[in-house]
């Protein structure tokens, strides 16, 4: 046996809540000894990690990924290829493709081009209704058998209780966990930023929190009658963090994840109209974030990109006719370890946010443990670099840090034992 | 980029746009008040028009169609004796294909000197002025929901000559705070120059939220509102409100918060009514008042042009002069 030795590293582990210097070694894509050498076999390489800080890999809930249909603003190469850079060893994408992933051919054709491109792997999420209308089932059980590994309707409204009732009962049938977005249309339709007072400063129209807290309540409300196993993505709000709380209270198995970009930045960030800052769903209120960052350090929210790549054009345009979203999977560690200089997180409950609650809401295992598959980030604290639009990987250069200083760098990613950035 | 200033003044503080009259200084706002108020008397002579401008173009870029608004900045701009070139930008024809972006390298292909911008997006004219080459001056004639500061200056014009001065006024904005754009830069303007109180009144459903945090102070009831006002401003209300669900009829809207001599009494004897025009007889303001005593609406309309004659003048010599001056198109 042949074994890749990462010596000296600061091995953080939310799974066993371990946080220690020791010495990794990988053999078969595993993990074969942690803190000991493995009693028989020889080193094939060693990796001098001092200084460094080794982390399960990231997962994230949920990206825009721009293939099929937007080839403008990115493929799956560059975007897998961006989010490995990132630290993440597994993408969430969501099924706003063109076709939209309502077939099984497109979640197919997704998953083969990821495995082609060699980066992080593509966990598809299927579409919940025929062409994301909200209006009838898709065949998801079919779209599950072909590797989408729960249904979402992105941020697109489903028509109706009832039809969102149904959804759940049939989806419950066969286990196929649901991912929804708490987003009430006929409240946020026409919003383009967080309404409160910096959206009547700037004559901007608003998307009220209870756009987000009333689909949330019929959510919770039809989950504890369907009992479909329910994911809720991208939430913003203080509000919807306590009624999340008391569903737990209640019992309801329910998991919930923040975009980062809603723990790094307020609605304050629109002012001077930077339509980077145009997000869906949007930035708000200061007490909004703190709620999201102390519901993360309490270790019931997990953190996902929303990474949404457009290309210049998109977002070259006054603030409400811009495109919404942020490309966040460059440098995407290194921007959330901003939360862990800033002290509003410690880097056990951060890691733990990325991805161990992350590798529990789709039921894998993300540990760096004996025996477990060697997914890993190993990540350079003192690391320091300009990240230029040559430096981006991913087709969308809407990047809060384009051009800025980045602290801290993403040194390697391993997937299965193979390093893929 | 945080702060409306650093795009819209030079480094030594002057203007060289005119995007919203947030965050300017009681000097500077002072400065155009004073520079309007020297063109009202080159209005009043035979010849008109002064040499400011010549040999500039202004481009009138209307994305959003208002033949008045147009037309003060068309005569003001003649009145500095600029080459004035209207375009009518109909939403559609850039839906059709052309980007902002597009449209705005033709335009620049042309050399012209000033932009006057209308708009439907909050912050077009911001990144209007973010986009073009240096020496480009914007105006924003209004854009969204956001900022109308030309007509807000001409309505604190009309506030200096009638009630001399500002300072220490009572004034009260009433109808569709929400939608105006009109609205907002006049609270920003009264504010800084240091108007007593600032009131907003209208039904809960046109008042923007968190409105207390630009320094207004809410009312629902006219009569409260406009008690001891020194200076009334009536917004003009849009039809689509009432298929919004924003608000039941004119009829109830007109009973609530139309200006009636009877609710204007409420005011100090001696308020003077606005309008930014044009007005809905009968449905926010009545005709014994719009063409009563009390009301300045037309005057308005003419300090319209010596504004805009001052802006226009202000924001062009901050500019730097171009390296080649050329030949207008």
């Amino acid at each position: 046996m042949r074994y890749l030795h990462i010596a000296n590293a600061r091995v953080i582990n939310p799974q066993t809540q371990t946080d220690e210097i020791t010495d990794v070694f990988v053999a078969d894509g595993r993990i074969a000894t942690l803190g000991r050498r493995p009693d028989a076999g020889e080193i094939e390489h060693t990796i001098d990690a001092t200084g460094q800080w080794l982390m399960p890999g990231l997962i994230d809930l949920g990206g825009h990924i721009p293939e099929p249909g937007y080839n403008q603003k990115g493929s799956i190469a560059s975007e897998t290829e961006a989010a490995a850079r990132g630290g993440f060893t597994h993408i969430c994408s969501l099924p706003d493709t063109k076709p939209v992933a309502d077939t099984s051919a497109v979640v197919k054709l997704i998953l083969e081009k990821a495995s082609k491109a060699g980066f992080s792997r593509v966990l598809p999420l299927g579409a919940m209704t025929q062409d994301l209308a909200g209006e009838q089932l898709a065949s998801i059980y079919t779209l599950s058998e072909a590797g989408a590994v729960a249904m979402s309707n992105a941020r697109r409204p489903v028509k109706n209780s009832y039809v969102l009732r149904r959804l759940m009962e049939y989806a419950a049938t066969y286990d196929i966990p649901l991912f929804l977005n708490a987003n009430d249309l006929s409240l946020s339709g026409g919003g383009c930023m967080h309404e409160g007072p910096v959206a009547t400063r700037m004559g901007l129209p608003g998307i009220p929190e209870t756009a987000e807290t009333i689909a949330l309540a019929q959510i919770l409300l039809l989950v504890e009658q369907t009992g479909v196993r329910a994911h809720i993505s991208q939430i913003t709000c203080r509000r919807s963090v306590s009624m999340l709380q008391q569903a737990l209270e209640n019992g309801l198995r329910v998991t919930a994840d923040t975009p980062l970009a809603n723990l790094l930045y307020t609605h304050e960030a629109v002012t001077g109209y930077d339509s980077l800052y145009n997000v869906q769903p949007p930035l708000r209120s200061e007490r909004d974030r703190e709620a999201l960052v102390q519901a993360v350090a309490r270790g019931e929210l997990a953190i996902s990109s929303n990474h949404s790549p457009h290309e210049i054009a998109a977002k070259k345009a006054p603030f409400s006719d811009a495109e919404p979203g942020m490309s966040q999977y460059d440098a995407f560690l290194p921007q959330a370890m901003t939360l862990v200089s800033r002290e509003e997180l410690t880097v056990e409950q951060l890691v733990r946010a990325l991805s161990l609650t992350p590798a529990n809401v789709l039921g894998l295992s993300q540990s760096l443990t004996e025996g477990a598959d060697f997914n890993a980030v190993l990540y350079d604290p003192r690391g320091e670099y300009t990240l230029t639009a040559s430096e981006i990987a991913s087709g969308g250069h809407n990047h809060p840090l384009l051009n800025r200083t980045v602290s801290g760098k993403v040194a390697q990613v391993f997937l299965e034992g193979c390093r893929i950035s | 980029m945080t702060d409306p200033n650093t795009v819209q003044l030079t480094e030594d503080g002057r203007l060289k746009h005119f995007l919203t009259t947030e965050g300017l200084s009681r000097e500077l706002l002072t400065e155009i008040l004073d520079t309007a108020d020297s063109f009202i008397s080159t209005q009043e002579r035979a010849v008109k028009t002064v040499p400011l401008l010549r040999g500039k173009t202004v481009v009138n870029l209307f994305f959003e169609n208002s033949t008045r608004t147009r037309s003060t900045f068309e005569l003001a701009a003649k009145r500095l004796s600029a080459d004035i070139l209207n375009l009518d930008i109909a939403r559609s024809a850039t839906s059709k294909g052309e980007t902002l972006m597009d449209t705005l390298w033709n335009l620049e292909a042309m050399y012209s000197d000033m932009f006057v911008v209308r708009h439907s997006d909050s912050g077009a004219a911001h990144f209007i002025a973010e986009q073009v080459t240096p020496n480009v001056a914007i105006i924003n004639a209004g854009d969204g929901r956001h900022a109308h500061p030309t007509q807000a200056m001409l309505d604190m014009l009309t506030i200096r000559r009638h009630k001399g001065d500002i300072e220490g006024k009572i004034v009260a904005i009433v109808g569709d705070i929400l939608h105006s754009r009109v609205a907002r830069s006049q609270i920003h303007a009264l504010r800084t120059l240091g108007a007593a109180e600032v009131r907003v009144i209208g039904p809960g459903t046109l008042l923007p939220s968190d409105i207390e945090s630009m320094g207004a102070v809410p009312y629902y009831d006219m009569r409260a509102g406009l008690a001891d006002c020194d200076v009334v401003i009536m917004l003009r209300l849009q039809k689509e409100r009432m298929q919004n669900a924003l608000l039941p009829s004119e009829g109830e809207f007109f009973k609530l918060y139309g200006l009636t001599k009877e609710k204007l009494a409420f005011a100090k004897p001696d308020a003077i009514v606005m309008h930014p025009g044009p007005i809905n007889r009968g449905v926010e303001i009545e005709s014994a008042v719009a063409d009563g005593n009390q009301s300045v609406i037309l005057n308005q309309v003419s300090y319209g042009i010596a504004v805009r004659m001052a802006v226009m003048a202000m924001a062009m010599s901050g500019q730097q002069t171009p390296v080649n001056s050329e030949e207008p198109a």
